[in-house]
């Protein structure tokens, strides 16, 4: 504990500690005090150097809240400052629950980034989920309690998955510190089904884009930071080089942009874009070599800053006209040039043009690929990327911003949010144009050189081409029309033959429920109490049915013989009970005299 | 007070200029392939126009596909409630 004090608090306890009392402030001063708190969690981030820090007793073992190292201080440093910029730009939101939540979720992706051990990771693993689910219901729609309640059912299941696999860990190796492992055995797979649930691995992917479109407003942009990239930060630390994770990223990189192309809503565009990135950071981690990582990481970083302003742009527009579907805007640039100008900025940023920061990321992880002579996966890590700008690049800013001119005339929105995007703006276009300033921070020391000649003009190529295409495809019809409907994905499963099959189970369990509580409840117990009750009395009474009578007739003697043998056992006034009463007596007179 | 509105992509002059830049900075792209030397990890990379013609299929491609597959999972906006 004295650890705890002696290097200043967990970024982690700062945020989640702080969090408590946002509620007890007011006005400028609760926006003050929220800024200060990622801003003291970067002061100690920046003075406290590589080592273990933060040691806390449980039980037997010690856990580590602070294992700083160039991996996680970089992913520290990008959680921090993206909670700074969606900070600012909720500031006009009037709902201490978004804040609560959203400061309690970050400090749970800070947690899990510096967790030494397998428990604290888990314990951080799960106030994420807990938190996150709170920034969906907080739009306090039907549907976003619906989302949420999925989302978090999926998380639980994910948390177990993990929890079961660091349990056979434990007990196999009787540590609980944890480090590159080897993707064999049972509790490797389960770590890793776990994470692959946070990281959106298809087919386990769908609450994702089930629920962050139905989240509010400043909270999309809070989850479209920590809870996939907090996963890719697991998967660097245990599984780099996990050959099964190059296929895994390649497929993730295609399989979200044809969902995508065909959505309806911005905000879910742009959570299938999400996919498709992190299928790229996936793919870098396992091809695993320095340079592929540090692609990953310079990669999770740049994603983090053009995906929260391009849900920052988008929800602006919502914000002021309450619209997010494609089928509602369009012609908003008009009034709202600012926006629809950080709109184009992150769409470039995602698209990887030069002198955006995406470039000089995703490029490390597909030069990683061709360095290391994987043909087919630098195929499709490049067709991934004219996806991208079909989908994310163009589709977002054109039928938001530009497109059929939809009507609406809505003004910019307020400045916090006008100046949570320009500085996301700002940073996208800083690192693409100096990206040693990201190359300095990232684990491995960096010999890449983004802007080769071949480098820009290939890229430039091939984004522009695939531009090329898309007008053709518009002009000429043949691009897929904006349509008020939805995708059924991989949800479908669990919302449709899986509610069928809860609705028949229910019927089911519910009915032999009922069935069992009449016969064994209400039939059965009533039977075996009456009969314990009576059996005596009927038990003689049948066996007098058969003694001879004199004066009466048989029926009779029976009936009054059993009903004064009746009132005889319930009064306790049979001989026996009788003969019972006077020894019971005698004995106790016997005691008192002697 | 009306609000102030911008028209400049709605004026068809001012389209024909943009797309006028964008199709002479596609043929100077093509050009430039000529003149850059290129450090390819596969054959292919190395062949003339590559990226170009990779990046227009690509995109055909993709929409090509997303149309196929609207086909089977477009459901009405009402489909889950």
């Amino acid at each position: 504990m004295i650890d705890l004090i002696t290097n200043g608090t967990p970024p982690a306890l700062i945020f989640i500690l702080g969090a408590i009392l946002i509620p007890f402030f007011k006005g400028k001063l609760k926006s003050a005090y929220m800024l200060l708190l990622p801003l003291i969690a970067m002061a100690v981030l920046l003075s406290v150097p590589e080592g273990e820090y933060w040691h806390v007793g449980f039980l037997d073992y010690q856990l580590i809240f602070g294992r700083v190292d160039k991996l996680s201080r970089v992913f520290g440093y990008i959680f921090v400052l993206i909670s700074f910029i969606s900070t600012i730009y909720a500031l006009n939101v009037k709902d201490d629950l978004q804040y609560v939540a959203g400061f309690c979720y970050a400090g749970g992706a800070l947690g899990v980034t510096f967790a030494g051990d397998f428990f604290t990771l888990y314990i951080f693993w799960e106030i994420m989920a807990v938190a996150s689910t709170f920034l969906i219901l907080a739009r306090r729609t039907s549907q976003s309690q619906k989302a949420a309640f999925r989302y978090i059912l999926f998380h639980i299941v994910g948390g177990l998955f993990l929890l079961a696999g660091i349990i056979i860990q434990i007990t196999k190796t009787g540590q609980i510190t944890f480090g590159f492992m080897e993707l064999q055995g049972i509790g490797a797979w389960l770590i890793f089904l776990g994470v692959a649930v946070n990281a959106a691995v298809p087919p386990l992917h769908p609450w994702l884009k089930d629920a962050y479109p139905e989240a509010t407003i400043a909270g999309a942009v809070f989850l479209s930071a920590f809870t996939t990239k907090s996963a890719v930060y697991v998967m660097i630390r245990i599984f780099p080089g996990a050959e099964v994770l190059i296929w895994i990223g390649a497929f993730m990189t295609i399989y979200p942009i044809f969902f995508a192309e065909i959505e309806n809503d911005m905000r879910r565009v742009l959570s299938y874009s999400l996919m498709n990135q992190v299928g790229f950071m996936l793919c870098g981690v396992g091809i695993g070599t320095q340079l592929a990582l540090n692609g990953t990481v310079s990669h999770a970083f740049a994603h983090i800053l053009y995906k929260a302003l391009l849900f920052m742009s988008v929800g602006s527009v919502m914000h002021v006209t309450g619209k997010s579907k494609a089928t509602d805007l369009g012609g908003m640039y008009k009034t709202m040039p600012l926006t629809c100008i950080f709109c184009l900025v992150g769409a470039l940023s995602i698209s990887a043009f030069p002198l955006t920061s995406g470039f000089i990321s995703k490029s490390m992880i597909i030069s990683a690929s061709g360095h290391e002579q994987f043909f087919i996966i630098w195929l499709i890590l490049q067709f991934a990327s004219a996806g991208v700008i079909a989908h994310a690049g163009i589709k977002v800013p054109f039928f938001t911003f530009f497109g059929h001119d939809s009507g609406r005339r809505a003004h910019e929105p307020p400045a916090n949010m006008m100046i949570a995007m320009g500085i996301a703006a700002f940073l996208c276009i800083f690192i693409g144009v100096c990206p040693q300033f990201l190359y300095n921070i990232l684990p491995y020391s960096v010999d890449y050189v983004p802007y080769t000649g071949a480098h820009v003009v290939g890229q430039l190529q091939l984004l522009m081409f695939a531009v090329l295409a898309f007008y053709f495809l518009l002009k000429s019809g043949r691009y897929p029309a904006e349509l008020r409907a939805i995708n059924i994905d991989t949800d479908w499963f669990y919302r449709k033959p899986l509610t069928v099959l809860v609705n028949l189970m229910g019927k089911f369990l519910n009915g032999l429920n009922a069935t069992m509580d009449l016969i064994l409840v209400q039939k059965f117990t009533g039977s075996v109490n009456a009969f314990a009750k009576h059996a005596t009395a009927s038990t003689i009474c049948f066996f007098l049915s058969f003694s001879p009578k004199k004066n009466e007739t048989k029926d009779t003697s029976n009936t009054s013989a059993s009903s004064r043998l009746e009132t005889a056992f319930a009064t306790g006034t049979t001989p026996i009970g009788i003969f019972a009463a006077c020894a019971g007596l005698m004995i106790v007179v016997l005691y008192l005299l002697v | 007070m009306k609000q102030k509105e911008l028209n400049t992509f709605d004026k068809p002059r001012n389209i024909k200029i943009m797309l006028g830049g964008f199709f002479v900075f596609l043929v100077v792209l093509l050009v430039l392939d000529y003149f850059i030397s290129k450090h390819a990890y596969f054959p292919c990379e190395g062949a003339p126009q590559f990226f170009a013609a990779y990046g227009f299929v690509s995109c055909v491609v993709v929409i090509t596909i997303s149309k196929i597959l609207r086909f089977f999972t477009k459901r009405d906006e009402t489909y889950y409630d």
